[in-house]
């Protein structure tokens, strides 16, 4: 947690916050996005782009077995696959959704 | 962790096979070193909650500050991460969490086995995750659950395109989920045991062997408190995800 030095200026709010930051009451935010490392962060972009993949091959080779079009909705889902994996990732460093008010 | 004298090539993946324990009764019950595991973290986690909580004192001994602070601290994660509605799931949390975190830790000892460095075991809890959030939406939303495949504002015309590839990223969390713990603890004690031979074979060899065993055993140490670090992260790693998903199937987006 970074501290900046706060003057009487500051809003109460601010420091509010920077002394709860002090006394060490406020928990820094979670870091989902395997905790900063960036190795962490690599593998977590590969697990989320490989399994999205794995998951749209095995629908698409489903649908496949069950169709009898073998070639087609698995390279239609392997597209699909890596657009959904792209949007996990997206989702992992997009700015947080509002958190509900308490 | 290598039970028996390594042998001269470098078996990395043999720790990891599943042995009959308990003798007879063991083999007849197919109860391998695993179940083993998984019961004495069950034990452990029990035994620790309730030893540590017997006193009840204001001022908590170490025993009671540790219990005390796992709950706190999963409460307000919970409490963070799904809102007000978190309370109800913190039981749930709390198990997951727990478990996952001692069978890592428990895993580090010599002479013991790492469960969650199964993707069967990983596996299974992730489907218990995905099983719940899809239960808690489905009857928090009803059929409005279905809304979550198509964002607010998004043109009908793309439709096709977006509920494919929403319903691949929903169902990627049961890919992503276990893999990642799996992954990890895979990892870390493959490297251990690399190195560990390493260690072995080169202390075999002379003196000059012998001096320069001393680094890959020093690896070993450093690896083992990086570890330690891991083992903790990704129970939370697993946690929180859990948490969030569960704040998605809530909240709905």
């Amino acid at each position: 947690m970074v501290e900046k030095p706060v003057g009487p200026e500051a809003s109460f709010e601010e420091r509010l916050r920077a002394a709860r930051g002090k006394q060490g009451l406020d928990k820094p935010p979670p870091a989902p996005a395997g905790g900063g490392n960036p190795w962490g962060i690599g593998m977590r972009v590969g697990v989320e782009l490989l399994s999205a993949l794995v998951i749209a091959v095995g629908i698409g080779l489903l649908l496949d077995r069950w169709l009898h079009t073998l070639p087609l909705f698995l390279i239609l889902f392997v597209l699909l696959g890596g657009a959904a994996g792209i949007l996990n990732v997206w989702r992992m460093f997009a700015p947080p959704r509002q958190v509900t008010p308490k | 962790m290598e039970s028996s004298a390594p042998p001269p090539t470098i078996d990395a993946l043999g720790q990891f096979r599943l042995e009959p324990v308990l003798g007879v009764l063991g083999e007849h019950i197919r109860f391998s070193q695993s179940n083993m595991m998984m019961v004495i973290a069950g034990l452990l986690i029990l035994g620790i909650l309730l030893v540590g909580m017997r006193p009840k004192a204001v001022v908590p001994d170490r025993l009671q500050a540790l219990a005390e602070m796992s709950y706190q601290g999963l409460m307000d994660m919970c409490i963070d991460q799904i809102g007000p509605e978190g309370k109800q799931f913190f039981p749930f949390v709390f198990t997951l969490f727990t478990f996952i975190l001692f069978g890592n830790l428990l895993g580090l000892l010599p002479f013991s086995f790492t469960f969650t460095s199964h993707i069967a075991v990983t596996f299974s809890l992730a489907l218990i995750v995905f099983v719940v959030f899809t239960a808690v939406a489905i009857y928090i939303h009803k059929w409005h659950f279905f809304s979550y495949f198509f964002p607010k504002g998004a043109p009908v015309a793309l439709a096709p395109l977006i509920v494919p590839v929403e319903i691949i990223s929903y169902l990627s969390r049961l890919v992503s989920l276990p893999v990642r713990l799996f992954a990890n603890m895979v990892a870390g004690h493959v490297m251990f045991e690399v190195f560990a031979t390493f260690t072995v074979l080169l202390g075999g060899a002379g003196l000059i062997g012998g001096v320069a065993a001393i680094f890959p055993l020093g690896i070993n140490v450093i690896l083992m408190g990086f570890e330690l670090l891991v083992a903790f992260l990704q129970a939370y790693v697993f946690a929180i995800l859990t948490c969030i998903y569960l704040h998605d199937a809530v909240h709905l987006h």
